[in-house]
């Protein structure tokens, strides 16, 4: 339903009442800003020299260089996870049950758990048994582990929401089930699946930010790195500056998801639909 | 196993403390995300783009950068609280733009007929969203806000790195004390989580399946 259907056009006194209170929202807004803005800048907040840190050569390196180990995390951790999350779903939709029931349960266990939880897990329970495990593979474990399932579950739906003709008509021809799942079933599930997943992978990009309470070198723990060394109240600038970051590269990833999204349902008619919840755990 | 029968009592604490960020984040997000719900598609632009701009920032922010300006940049603004009141404010900032999705794509499952009719008998946009939209979108949005509620279960654990002693913390904190039993207790606090999320799974996906054989 298109959200136009609940109103009609606003006419001329609408259009007007609109526009107060617009204003009016506008300048309480502001005046909430405004003393905030107030009381920073009563602490010396609006100092020249805190919002020039982010000029200092030393700052911008050491970000840039979480951002490169925030990076190389994720990748890894997506190769991963799209590699595993594959054979997760292939084998959960196996006619065998000895096969399919364990997988089914393994996804929905490391589903239901917080990922946090995992990377801790590997962090400090491999040590404990005499395996060591540096912060970087602890966080891309933890990713895939959590992640793999996710995507197994987007791979899944993607292939059961094929028509069942597909699958009939490969078998007429005399495919057998794993070729008709490699050379028809997979090519159209991920054309489908594909921005349910990217926007999955921003989700994953997301969660290399847990690398902070390992303490892997990652673009947060660094950014704390500086105001830990700078002091406090350098803490909104530098803040603010990563937020930005994430932002901007999480939210160019998602704008190539939606317009994935919208090619494809213009072309098939309807795509795998991320689901909300596994965009905010 | 003795680690665990012998913390009990932390396991409890820490239990107790999860369920409680859980239940009093999950009102307040989803009060604020119904209300942003309602802005993103009311008939004021200034109220649409502020609720769409605000989910968009939201979603594409980790939580873990929530949590850093709730806890580190608010104190810069002489706002002191205490931990627990901090996470509430981080999980509930982060989450409410998921209720807001979620509510919307119940709105936006309704069918186009039901809000003509309901304009065509003189109703007002706040007469049918509120008796004829929102009943029914309800219904379709149930298992979707049960899964967001599971999530936000899940990343309460986030709230561990930033002083509040929840399951996660407790399982750290228990892991360091005991180096010969980290596993059983990690497998411990696993089944705490679990006991929270897998039955809430299982009656969203339950309830899923009626309402999909309803419509």
């Amino acid at each position: 339903m298109s959200e136009a259907v609940l109103y009609d056009a606003v006419g001329p006194r609408g259009r007007r009442r609109i526009l107060v209170g617009s204003v009016a929202g506008l300048l309480l807004l502001a005046v909430v800003i405004g003393a905030a803005v107030a009381r920073l800048a009563a602490k010396g907040g609006f100092e020249a020299d805190l919002w020039r840190v982010l000029t200092r050569g030393d700052v911008q390196r050491l970000l840039a260089r979480g951002l490169v180990a925030t990076m190389r995390a994720a990748l890894f951790a997506m190769v991963l996870s799209i590699a595993v999350g594959g054979v997760l779903a292939v084998g959960r939709l196996s006619r065998r049950r000895w096969l399919a029931r364990p997988v089914g349960a393994w996804v929905e266990l490391f589903r239901g758990l917080p990922l946090l939880l995992l990377i801790l897990f590997l962090f400090l329970g491999l040590p404990a048994v005499g395996v060591t495990i540096s912060t970087f593979w602890a966080l891309v474990a933890g990713l895939t582990l959590y992640n793999s399932a996710v995507i197994g579950e987007i791979f899944r739906a993607g292939i059961l929401s094929l028509p069942r003709g597909q699958t009939e008509a490969a078998y007429a021809i005399g495919l057998r089930r794993g070729q008709t799942l490699r050379i028809i079933l997979l090519p159209q599930a991920v054309r489908l699946m594909l921005p349910a997943l990217i926007s999955q992978l921003v989700t994953l990009l997301k969660d290399t930010s847990l690398g902070f309470v390992i303490s892997y070198a990652e673009l947060l723990r660094n950014g704390r790195t500086a105001v830990e060394f700078l002091g406090g109240k350098y803490s909104i600038p530098i803040y603010t500056a990563i937020a930005v970051v994430y932002i901007a590269v999480n939210g160019s990833l998602s704008l190539v998801a939606r317009w994935l999204d919208h090619r494809t349902r213009q072309q098939y008619g309807r795509t795998v639909q991320p689901s909300v919840a596994d965009e905010a755990a | 196993m003795d680690a665990i029968l012998d913390n009990l009592d932390a396991y409890r604490q820490g239990f107790v403390t999860t369920l409680a960020l859980t239940v009093v984040s999950s009102v307040l997000a989803l009060a604020l995300g119904t209300l942003l719900a309602a802005m993103r598609v009311s008939p004021v632009p200034t109220l649409r783009a502020a609720g769409a701009a605000y989910v968009e920032v939201v979603r594409n922010t980790p939580l873990t950068v929530v949590f850093f300006f709730a806890v580190f940049v608010l104190p810069q603004l002489d706002i002191r609280m205490a931990f627990l009141q901090f996470a509430v404010i981080a999980v509930t900032v982060y989450h409410a733009a998921f209720f807001c999705e979620a509510v919307r794509s119940g709105v936006n499952a309704v069918g186009a007929g039901q809000a003509e009719a309901a304009r065509s008998i003189g109703l007002t946009f706040t007469q049918s969203l509120r008796l004829v939209i929102l009943p029914q979108a309800f219904r379709t949005v149930v298992p979707p806000l049960i899964n967001v509620v599971i999530a936000l279960t899940k990343n309460t654990s986030i709230a561990a790195a930033f002083g509040v002693v929840e399951l996660t913390a407790v399982g750290t904190r228990l892991a360091n004390a005991n180096g010969d039993a980290v596993i059983a207790i990690f497998a411990g606090i696993a089944v705490c989580y679990l006991v929270l999320t897998l039955p809430s799974g299982w009656l969203a996906g339950q309830l899923e399946r009626r309402v999909a054989v309803a419509r």
